[in-house]
């Protein structure tokens, strides 16, 4: 798109909306939020970079291909599950550690590490679609 | 690392006991499908790598789903629940003989159309991702067969329906586009209604676990509309089966992606379909399915006849094929329809019959066609000259597919003819006989056409050569389909012994409730 | 409340199917979202609708404080909504691409994969 303010405003409203997925992402775990909606929130940002700045641009930004980071976020959920079986306990049943970083504890899960997952296959299967629609309708 | 702990009482609603590691077994053959397909989707650029990759990983699930099978022949029925919430709260794995059973043949099925896929698939279709799209829709298979839980059983199906459909569009030619958008709007009917049904199924039951379901249903007979719910399942599955007035997505679609595609459809989905029609109709309906087994017999017979006549008027041995899938799956529901033990037993020996069977004709049509210049029965001839083992092989299928003696059709045949005459319905018995005459005619059709006349003129005949790694997986199958002909009596006893789980579910029910009866 | 929602997804299933029933892909598509939205609404319905609040525990405790809300229609739903997203995506693409490769998007016309005037089998050699 030509337009020099969607142009100019682009960039900050990307980097908004992809920390902003990122914060629903975490939020999930007892909050309303999660993987899904965080995932969706990046494609949006993504597509509105695409649609900005055209598509290859998004391609060179996010450097894989879209399609690789849907399977890395798929292996990271199902190696999730998995990890429950070194520790004799059902199928995807939630791990948590608790290190103290800082003088501060963090909770840290497979329940957690799933979400990440999740996110990343959200993102990379709608990114894919959504990149080669706005390619179709380029043309 | 730690399980969070905390002072309720958490023995009422979670497993605390540590799993026994044979357990895993039954959720083990999905997550390896999805981790593998993760990885080679992220190398979907090295298409020399993802063949031997897929191969090995499907050797794997072989392995995992042929220890499944024998663990579960040994114990019975095993139960693994996501996330150590108790059944009915959690997502739980059941597996029956059936689903093993299913499982393990379905693993071979895809191990051998991998194997098939090196020489058909080129660079450029792996680049597309075939093989990641087949571990997934393995994944998506696995899962709908080992499942024990109603609205899971709808998540994989939709896993397997996503990959499926980018399996079907592999190479973006203007047929599969077409085929596509017919396959596609349908089955999205299909689940659609199967997801309706699994609404009002909540909405009576207040739960979505099969064994539970099962335990609860008789009490509910008088109070609740079952039979309503059946008839959606029936119709919903029927749908995704294939069968008769519902089937035209199949003619559709079924010829136009790659060969190795169309053989593993052919092997793979319908049976879903059917395995999942049997769970709900048998398993946790089996009174609401006596009510309407006068329709299902008149679905079967019909879908039977279609099939065997449709394949008649087929010029394309493709869409001659697609036919002859129809026909089977009519003689599986003829089975379902008469319903006794002896008849589902048959269901499940003909689905093993039919998935390894299939897919070999799928693959010999493949190959047919490119040793004689096309698929069209009107321009091919001159096999038998050229290449007489492939001939014999081919033959041989076309016997199985038509239910002669000695290869795996035959047995299946004989235990649903002799269900359907003992049950009474003798008619039925008699389209079984009728539509395995008309497949005969029309596959003896396409052996006097495309295999025993003489090439005619305009495609000279020029004798190809015949690499052995093509024939490997037809000869393989056919192989296997002999033997399962000639020493029935493993398979035989297997499947009669899943009907009797099916139809007396206690062990099952034990499995999931293991102090007796749902809370 | 529950008979007005059991009205809606009546209402939503029969606006669906009309949609589908027509001959023009971009209309079956508009009738495929509405599909999804009209059995998003059932499950909710057949969950119970209560004027509960959301089950959430809160923190510090190990059960819901009070009478909470179904959770369960609401995880069936988010799939549900998950998997109806996905297929109308994957639908909306195929359906461009037949448009643009078929030239059409009359189901009528799209006769590639069936010819009409196909020759029988020959009946001898």
């Amino acid at each position: 798109m030509k337009s020099l303010i969607f142009r100019t405003i682009a960039p900050v409203i990307v980097s908004v909306m992809v920390l902003f997925s990122i914060f629903v992402l975490l939020r999930g775990h007892n909050e309303p939020g999660g993987g899904f909606i965080g995932g969706l929130i990046a494609v949006a940002a993504l597509s509105i970079y695409g649609i900005a700045f055209g598509v290859e641009t998004v391609r060179r930004a996010i450097v894989f291909h879209p399609l690789s980071i849907a399977g890395a976020g798929l292996l990271l959920a199902t190696l999730s599950g998995l990890l429950s079986m070194l520790f004799h306990v059902p199928f995807m049943t939630g791990l948590w550690v608790y290190p103290v970083i800082l003088g501060e504890e963090i909770p840290l899960s497979s329940v957690m590490t799933f979400d990440i997952g999740v996110y990343l296959v959200v993102v990379g299967a709608v990114t894919s679609i959504a990149l080669s629609l706005e390619e179709r309708g380029e043309d | 690392m730690a399980v969070s702990s905390s002072p309720a009482d958490l023995s009422a609603a979670l497993v605390l006991q540590p799993v026994a590691a044979l357990d895993w077994l039954v959720i083990l053959p999905v997550a390896w499908c999805l981790a593998v397909g993760a990885v080679l989707l992220m190398i979907r650029h090295k298409s020399v790598a993802q063949p031997l990759v897929a191969v090995a990983a499907l050797a794997v699930l072989v392995g995992l789903d042929a220890a499944l099978l024998w663990h579960v022949a040994q114990n019975g029925p095993v139960t693994m629940v996501m996330g150590r919430w108790l059944p009915p709260f959690g997502i739980a794995f059941t597996v029956d003989l059936t689903g093993a059973l299913f499982a393990l043949t379905s693993a071979v099925v895809a191990l051998i159309g991998a194997v098939a896929a090196i020489d058909d698939i080129n660079a450029s279709g792996r680049r597309y991702g075939f093989y990641p799209f087949l571990m997934l829709l393995m994944a998506g298979v696995s899962g709908a067969f080992l499942t024990g839980d109603v609205f899971n059983l709808y998540v994989w199906f939709e896993v397997l329906l996503i990959s499926s459909f980018g399996l079907l569009v592999l190479g973006s030619e203007r047929e599969q586009i077409d085929g596509a958008v017919k396959y596609g709007f349908l089955n999205l009917v299909a689940t659609t209604l199967f997801l309706i049904t699994t609404g009002y199924l909540y909405g009576i039951f207040g739960t979505l676990n099969m064994a539970d379901i099962a335990a609860k249903a008789p009490g509910l007979q008088m109070t609740a509309p079952l039979v309503t719910l059946t008839a959606l399942y029936t119709l919903a599955f029927a749908m995704k089966a294939a069968a008769f007035p519902v089937n035209f997505w199949l003619p559709a679609s079924y010829h136009t992606p790659r060969i190795v595609v169309s053989a593993l459809f052919a092997g793979l989905l319908t049976k879903v379909g059917i395995y999942a029609l049997i769970r709900i109709g048998v398993m946790l309906f089996p009174a609401e399915r006596e009510q309407l087994s006068f329709v299902l017999a008149i679905v079967a017979a019909l879908t039977m006849l279609t099939g065997s006549l449709g394949a008649l008027a087929q010029s394309d041995t493709r869409r001659l094929l697609g036919y002859l899938v129809i026909s089977g799956i009519g003689a599986m529901l003829a089975g379902i329809a008469i319903g006794s033990p002896e008849a589902i037993g048959g269901v499940i020996f003909y689905a093993v019959h039919s998935m390894l069977v299939m897919t070999a004709l799928y693959l010999a049509a493949g190959l047919a066609a490119r040793l004689s210049g096309g698929f069209s029965l009107t321009v091919s001839g001159g096999l038998y000259r050229h290449h007489l083992l492939f001939t014999a092989l081919s033959l041989m299928l076309f016997f199985a597919v038509s239910g002669l003696p000695p290869f795996s059709g035959f047995w299946p045949k004989v235990m649903l003819v002799k269900a359907a005459i003992d049950g009474g319905v003798s008619w039925l018995a008699g389209i079984l006989l009728l539509s395995g005459f008309l497949t005969m005619i029309a596959t003896g059709r396409v052996f006097l056409l495309a295999y025993w006349r003489p090439a005619p003129a305009q495609t000279a005949a020029v004798p190809q050569p015949l690499a052995i790694t093509a024939l490997l997986p037809i000869l393989v199958l056919t192989v296997s389909s002999v033997l399962i002909g000639l020493f029935p009596e493993t398979l035989l006893n297997l499947a009669q012994q899943a009907a009797a789980t099916l139809n007396e579910p206690s062990a099952y029910l034990n499995s999931v409730f293991p102090a007796g009866g749902a809370p | 409340m529950e008979p007005v929602l059991a009205v809606l997804t009546g209402i939503f299933l029969t606006v669906a199917v009309y949609l589908l029933l027509s001959k023009y892909i971009i209309r079956m598509l508009l009738g495929v979202a509405i599909l999804g939205n009209a059995v998003n609404l059932l499950i909710f319905t057949s969950g119970r609708i209560m004027r509960e609040v959301p089950p959430v525990i809160g923190a510090g405790l190990d059960v819901p404080a009070g009478a909470t809300a179904n959770p369960l229609p609401q995880a069936l739903i988010l799939t549900a909504i998950v998997i109806s997203f996905s297929f109308f995506a994957f639908l909306l693409v195929l359906s461009w691409r037949a448009y643009s490769v078929l030239g059409t998007d009359n189901t009528d016309a799209m006769r590639v994969a069936e010819p009409d005037g196909v020759q029988p089998p020959p009946l001898g050699y």
